[in-house]
């Protein structure tokens, strides 16, 4: 482990000791370390369990942010067989910071669209950090209404800061896209299942999560606005965010049970990062399971069903 | 204190106070400086005399002039749960209810109705800037819903005057969700069959441009106003290089393909009523002033 978070800075300490006594171990043999370093390894995972034991939003909002977490590249990589990117909205541009295409999910042809952030610096740049442009939601409109044609599910993964704000962005109409996209959402009548799997970001992310069934990682987030932007406006101090984070009820828990979201998938110890293989494993049963869910039903019960969860939305605070 | 205090403050406030009747006000433009006299102002829907700078204007205010003779019938909406996230910044989210509800008057930022203007049966709705930046929470979400369910059930079409800073952040996810809510209300009118037309007014920002106030069969936004979703400051910061001048403006957007048509307030009350006669195959309607009809059918309370 390479990417430390600063509040996983006890941990680094520790890990850091151990590796340090093996680094000497194998420059001179004839000490021996191994009991020392296996102690050292033991503390360091206690801690990791009692520090990811009750995470607070703000960290949550972190571990969704790694840079390590695996992104939506990663999921469509491990989990789908053929995928076929279809690029491009017709009218503009490709969008880089959406994949989306036709793939198989267990076999089964599928509509599979996402955001994705990248991982290193050059591809983060093309992939505009997650943050689509109208164009990427007007190629996900185009995409959902092929899978509506073809009669294909579709299944989104989220994982974005935010809409782009930027100066052309803002001129090709981000506003019209994003409510075309949550609208398209809305209409399609096949099963359309979404797994936030790091950050959902405000409208970037409603423009695809509008689902028959929402998913998310336990320690993803789920917000109207970040906790740094609701920090400057609420508090005047984007320093607050610890305080806004803990406000906004962004976390996978509370949203469950303000009924926002369907399911959380449990991440293994110490964040998806720590084990990208066990998180998408994971990611890949939910959706196998929400899918199988939904397949009984028919093209209005899907519509149908989707629209009554969003009206009765909210009704019952958290209480639901 | 002392008897002085207890006397005499209620004349010298009792002063102040008849000072303050509206009739005495003189307003200053905002765009062009001009001192504006209150009832002049008040008779030209709060558009400068001097430069045509549009101003806010209250929902009942904007609905008095739209509808024949003033007269409309409110629709009541359904209350939703206060305060579901048990919201709390420097202030708890019911105090700033409180003080926006004392301050306007209002319930929330948006206000439906229903009447006739120019003798056209419509439902409209109007979002209330002054009511904590016109922001959409449940509520906002709750009031679309109704006036859509109202449209469908009268078959009159609805109309959409939008003003907001975006999503009530005291509302968290939930105010985020109202963007697919509002989005199902306006489904269920455009399955009806009925006309749903939008007036963007200054500012409409974030979340509402992102759904129900983009959606209209018509869209339509009163000149000068913003309208956008990432607003110019974010946007500045981010690019980090200064916008163009009307940057984000309705003429802007009218030029960039995003609108329909940008239209005085003076003229927009005509220009709704032509346009939604045409889109439900009416004949044209009288102009001018009518009195109010009689009576006006609604299912609500008035």
């Amino acid at each position: 482990m390479t990417n430390y978070l600063d509040f996983e800075r006890p941990i680094a300490e520790i890990e850091g000791k151990a590796e340090e006594l093996r680094a000497l171990a194998r420059s001179t043999p004839e000490t021996d370390v191994g009991g020392e370093a296996a102690a050292l390894d033991k503390k360091a995972k206690e801690l990791l369990v009692s520090l990811y034991k009750d995470l607070t939003p703000w960290r949550k909002c972190q571990v969704a942010r790694h840079p390590e977490r695996p992104h939506c590249k990663d999921y469509i990589d491990a989990l789908f067989t053929d995928y076929t990117p279809l690029a491009g909205d017709r009218n503009f541009a490709d969008d880089h910071a959406v994949m989306g295409g036709l793939a198989r999910f267990q076999d089964r042809p599928v509509v599979v669209i996402g955001h994705e952030k990248g991982h290193d610096t050059k591809t983060r740049i093309e992939r505009n950090f997650g943050m689509a442009r109208p164009e990427g939601y007007r190629k996900a409109i185009r995409l959902m209404d092929l899978a509506d044609r073809f009669n294909l599910p579709v299944i989104t993964l989220v994982d974005t800061p935010g809409a782009y704000p930027g100066k052309g962005a803002e001129e090709r109409g981000q506003a019209e896209a994003i409510a075309r996209a949550t609208e398209k959402c809305l209409q399609i009548g096949v099963p359309l299942v979404s797994v936030i799997i790091g950050e959902g970001g405000s409208g970037g992310a409603v423009a695809f999560a509008t689902a028959n069934s929402v998913a998310m990682l336990e320690h993803s987030v789920y917000s109207v606005i970040s906790p740094e932007g609701c920090a400057s406006i609420l508090w005047k101090d984007a320093e607050k965010m610890r305080e806004a984070a803990e406000a906004l009820r962004l976390t996978a828990q509370d949203l469950k049970k303000l009924a926002v979201i369907d399911r959380i998938i449990a991440e293994p110890l110490g964040g998806a990062h720590r084990d990208r293989a066990t998180t998408i494993g994971a990611v890949g049963d939910a959706i196998a399971g929400m899918l199988a869910e939904l397949t009984p039903l028919k093209r209005k019960a899907l519509i149908d069903a989707r629209r009554k969860k969003f009206l009765t939305m909210g009704a019952k605070g958290l209480a639901a | 204190m002392n008897w002085i205090t207890n006397y005499v403050r209620p004349t010298i406030n009792s002063i102040f106070s008849r000072r303050e009747v509206p009739e005495n006000l003189w307003s200053k433009c905002e765009s062009c400086g001009t001192m504006l006299f209150h009832r002049e102002l008040k008779d030209n829907l709060n558009v400068c005399t001097s430069c045509g700078h549009h101003m806010a204007i209250t929902p009942r205010a904007r609905f008095t002039a739209l509808f024949d003779g003033g007269v409309f019938a409110e629709i009541k909406v359904p209350e939703p749960l206060a305060d579901p996230l048990q919201f709390r910044d420097q202030k708890k989210y019911p105090d700033r209810m409180k003080a926006a509800r004392a301050a306007t008057g209002e319930r929330d930022a948006m206000l439906v109705v229903t009447g006739e203007m120019g003798r056209t049966p419509i439902v409209a709705v109007a979002q209330d800037f002054s009511f904590m930046a016109g922001s959409m929470g449940m509520y906002v979400g709750n009031a679309i819903i109704a006036a859509a369910e109202e449209a469908v059930k009268l078959k009159r079409p609805l109309i959409l005057f939008s003003a907001a800073g975006g999503a009530r952040m005291q509302e968290g996810i939930l105010s985020l969700m109202q963007m697919p809510r509002s989005t199902v209300a306006i489904q269920m009118l455009k399955e009806a069959g009925l006309p749903y037309v939008v007036v963007l007014t200054h500012p409409t920002t974030g979340g509402v441009t992102a759904s129900y106030a983009m959606l209209g069969d018509v869209q339509i936004a009163e000149p000068g106003a913003l309208i956008c979703f990432a607003g110019p400051r974010v946007i500045e910061q981010t690019i980090r290089e200064k916008l163009p001048e009307g940057f984000q403006r309705a003429e802007y957007l009218l030029d960039h393909g995003m609108l329909d048509r940008v239209t005085a307030r003076a003229r927009m009350r005509d220009e709704l009523i032509t346009i939604i006669r045409m889109l439900q195959g009416l004949p044209p309607a009288v102009k001018g002033d009518l009195p109010p009809p009689q009576p006006v059918q609604t299912t609500a309370t008035a």
